[in-house]
């Protein structure tokens, strides 16, 4: 067995450096690969925090994701088409400045998130995962009759997003930009874990009765649990439509949420490096097995069937083995 | 008389036709283990639910310490000062033993809306925490996993939740279940000393540890009390031998 | 605006609410005795279409395609019940909503490669198309009627199976305790993948018909399967009278939300703005409505309490 911190060492130096060499051997899609894997590993990392360390089985993540790229989405059209995003009381500009759409992405899937908590964790367990997946279907219908932004076409942006000090367009400038907040995040994520905050949501999921006898109420902690993941998801959204210059209401479907959820259970739930893992194997796998052929759904469907009945703790509970490190 | 630290009044449950409790008035009074006996069914869980919230009296009233806690919820009651033990321990089993016992102390001593600061660094709860461990005898096994322990030490740790908390009044749901000789015996010595920090409720099984540490006895009967008094007048009572002894006799 | 057009949607609503209620009754069975939750449920409802295509191709027999619709559902059902679906009872839902997630993967892909990407159509035989004029002198598709009908017959069936034969009394117990039934030699893994395959079949079922009226293809199963959970969460989970009180309610909501959303808000809004965001609005009708019942009543209209 492997110290599962060598492993995530090993996992995150291995995200720089394939784009490090990509540079040198001037391979620029090499690049885009590993920052895709990076904002999809984000996007997971964000779920992670419901599902692995409060239980929630969210299969409504693409709510986030596609809030987040619409954000994006509708501040960067409004910005390159020189209309105003809001002419009322006021004057809402759109934007091109990344940190301020990451901003409008992360608040406002944080209050998606806080509106379709407060209704599913009304009752829980199999009830759960039916409604956040309908809030799903939801916004994916809702964004398709949307004809303003694109309806089912989606939005383009020409140009990617600027950030301060930084040529975007050069593809290992974005990668930077993404792997870092990763790298935030992540120890965010290491924080949380190890907090009161999270010693209380660890009760909340396994032992709500004894949470409630110490006087913590389970269903606000995992709502602010569940806040918390969305916003993490709704950030990578906005990454990812600025990798593509593109939206569509695809960020919104099932798939997407499905997908999501995948990356965590190749890597390993509750694992904090899981997420990450699982998304780089994930796109790896897409790549390698897309290119030889046009049906590699069918072999991912297969991976993830055996993994779910024979190999519990997804490829970081088989390096490093089946306990959660707690120091 | 000193003014009860924990009163039932009236309590009511029915399940459709059962009626699991019938009018159960109950007091515990300050530094008293009062126990509450009776044989299986006889509605003594439902009691607990009734009096630390997780079930909703049909009618009735709780106070503790004068305050009316009728209606409130399981938090709200651990929050005013019960401080409930479970018949089945309730630990997070991933985790390890001093992050269960100091969940106990969260919202007593700190705040669990704390992100970013490991809970094991907080010097305040982890002495807590580590205090309750070592009355209870279980210091040695602070960072051993759940998972790990053997039954009689999920027992002793279930109790140690509770004392980090330093409630008004425990509400012990069979602490000695499933603990051997020798693990009972050391629980009943540190339940001795505990009423005088805050009075016990101690619903039990064991019959040696109970007529050891009560102060008085309540029999619960088909959901009603027959009988209480302390332990010698619950020894003589006719109706008791009839309802309840006289089965084990 | 009339009442014919009124009584009009109203039919389409129903037919629409009641194939839902063919996926919904085959979840919440399978849910309620099995406690498995069965992402791949709207896989078994494609099969049954493309089985009903293929087989109507060939034979040019629209009965003899539901007969195969079903047949081909209910297979691929025990296959994967005996497969894959028996080792999850026990396990968490997660694993079950991850593995039979993966089963949609297998089931489209496999479904896209033997058949391709392009849709196919199935025919509504002659005997069964046109309008027929209703009594008020409404004039409706035949079909439609005709799905109404085989719905309500299915509905009724189910309602007897469940209250009146042998194996439906072995479902209500297996719904309220497992171990019982065990206890009293009931051979729970027959029973288990009966009821699957039940399930099954009745998703193939709907399948077949409603491809008749859309076209056939991959991933056709997957908004429907949504829909029916939509419906589950209204009607309480286990609950056959509340899939079928649930679906009706969502068949209903959806498609009359959808035309007279629209048509409330040109009431006082500009005609294009009230079209535009009174379909916007209707797209998210059901889903208000699911939110509305679940704040009201967290289990669904006739879920147990919990």
């Amino acid at each position: 067995m492997i110290r599962e911190s060598y492993l995530n060492t090993f996992v995150l130096a291995l995200l720089i450096a394939v784009p490090a060499w990509a540079v040198v051997a001037n391979e620029p899609f090499t690049i885009t690969l590993a920052t895709r894997a990076v904002i999809f590993a984000l996007a997971a990392t964000g779920l992670n925090i419901a599902l692995g360390l409060g239980g929630m089985v969210s299969l409504g993540h693409a709510v986030f994701f596609g809030i987040g790229g619409y954000a994006m989405g509708i501040l960067a059209h409004h910005a390159q088409t020189y209309t105003p995003l809001m002419d009322g009381l006021f004057l809402i500009e759109g934007t091109k400045s990344m940190p301020v759409i990451w901003l409008v992405a992360m608040v406002t899937s944080g209050i998606a998130a806080l509106l379709i908590g407060l209704v599913s964790l009304r009752t829980g367990g199999v009830y759960f995962i039916m409604i956040t997946l309908a809030f799903g279907q939801m916004f994916y219908y809702f964004s398709i009759s949307w004809a303003t932004y694109g309806g089912e076409d989606g939005l383009s942006i020409y140009l990617r997003n600027d950030f301060p000090g930084l040529n975007t367009l050069v593809p290992i400038n974005f990668f930077a930009i993404c792997f870092t907040i990763l790298l935030i995040v992540l120890l965010l994520n290491a924080l949380i874990a190890k907090s009161p905050f999270g010693l209380a949501l660890n009760a909340a999921r396994q032992v709500p009765q004894r949470a409630e006898a110490v006087g913590l109420n389970p269903q606000r902690l995992k709502l602010v649990a569940f806040v918390i993941s969305g916003v993490i998801t709704g950030l990578a959204g906005a990454l990812f439509a600025d990798l593509n210059r593109f939206v569509s209401p695809t960020m919104f479907s099932w798939q997407t949420s499905g997908e999501i959820m995948i990356f965590i259970i190749l890597g390993g739930v509750a694992r904090l490096c899981g997420p990450v893992v699982g998304a780089v194997v994930f796109v790896m796998l897409e790549h390698v097995l897309g290119d030889l052929s046009d049906y590699w759904h069918i072999y991912l469907g297969v991976l993830l069937l055996l993994v779910v009945m024979f190999v519990r703790g997804g490829i970081v509970g088989l390096i490093a083995g089946k306990h959660v490190a707690h120091d | 008389m000193t003014d009860p630290v924990l009163a039932t009044y009236n309590l009511n449950k029915s399940f459709g036709a059962l009626k699991a409790t019938d009018d159960v008035s109950i007091d515990v009074r300050p530094r008293e283990i009062h126990a509450i006996i009776g044989p299986n069914g006889a509605g003594k869980s439902t009691l607990i639910g009734q009096i630390c919230g997780g079930l909703a009296s049909d009618s009735g009233r709780v106070t503790l310490a004068g305050q009316d806690l009728t209606g409130t919820g399981t938090a709200v009651r651990a929050k005013a000062g019960i401080g409930r033990t479970f018949q089945i321990s309730q630990l997070a089993m991933d985790d390890t033993v001093l992050q269960n016992v100091m969940l106990g102390a969260l919202n007593i001593s700190s705040s669990p809306w704390r992100f970013f600061r490991p809970a094991l660094a907080d010097r305040d709860l982890r002495d807590k925490a580590e205090a309750a461990l070592a009355r209870v005898g279980i210091a040695d096994l602070d960072h051993m996993q759940v998972a790990e322990l053997s039954h009689g030490q999920r027992r002793l740790l279930e109790t140690a939740v509770a004392l980090t908390r330093a409630p008004k009044v425990f509400v012990m749901d069979e602490p000695m279940a499933g603990l051997g000789a020798d693990g009972s015996k050391a629980l009943t010595t540190l339940l001795d000393g505990l009423r005088q920090e805050a009075p016990i409720l101690l619903v039990e099984h064991d019959m040696d540890a109970v007529f050891a540490l009560a102060d008085r006895i309540s029999v619960l009967v088909y959901g009603k009390i027959i009988a209480t008094g302390t332990t010698a007048q619950i020894r003589a009572s006719q109706a008791v031998r009839d309802a309840y002894l006289g089965d084990e006799a | 605006m009339t009442t014919l057009l009124i009584i009009e949607q109203v039919l389409n609503g129903l037919q629409f609410g009641i194939m839902l209620f063919l996926m919904a009754a085959g979840l919440t069975l399978i849910f309620g005795v099995m406690g498995l939750i069965n992402l791949a449920h709207g896989s078994l409802y494609m099969v049954g279409a493309f089985a009903a295509a293929a087989v109507a191709g060939l034979t040019g027999s629209f009965v003899l395609a539901l007969m195969a619709a079903m047949a081909a559902a209910a297979i691929a059902g025990v296959l994967v019940e005996t497969v894959v679906i028996r080792r999850l009872y026990a396990a968490d839902h997660l694993d079950q909503v991850l593995a039979t997630f993966a089963l949609i993967l297998i089931f489209s892909e496999g479904t896209r490669w033997v058949f391709g990407s392009f849709p196919l159509f199935l025919n509504i035989p002659a005997y069964l198309s046109g309008p027929i004029t209703l009594p008020g002198g409404i004039e409706y598709p035949l079909y439609r009627l005709f799905l109404i009908g085989i719905g309500l017959l299915v509905a009724a069936g189910l309602g007897l199976l469940i209250t009146r034969t042998r194996i439906g009394i072995q479902i209500r117990a297996g719904e309220n305790d497992r171990e019982m039934i065990a206890a009293l030699g009931v051979d729970i893994s027959r029973l288990y993948t009966l009821v699957f395959a039940l399930g099954a079949a009745l998703a193939g079922l709907a399948g077949a018909l409603v491809g008749a009226i859309q076209s056939v293809q991959v991933g056709m199963g997957e908004p429907v399967l949504i829909l029916a959970f939509v419906v589950i969460v209204i009607g309480g989970i286990g609950s056959i009278k509340g899939a079928l009180i649930g679906s009706i309610l969502v068949g209903l909501t959806d498609t009359l939300g959808g035309i007279f959303l629209p048509q409330l808000f040109k009431l006082f809004m500009e005609p294009a703005t009230a079209q535009t965001s009174g379909s916007a609005l209707a797209s998210m009708a059901i889903y208000i409505l699911m939110a509305a019942v679940l704040i009201w009543r967290p289990t669904g209209l006739f879920g147990a309490r919990a």
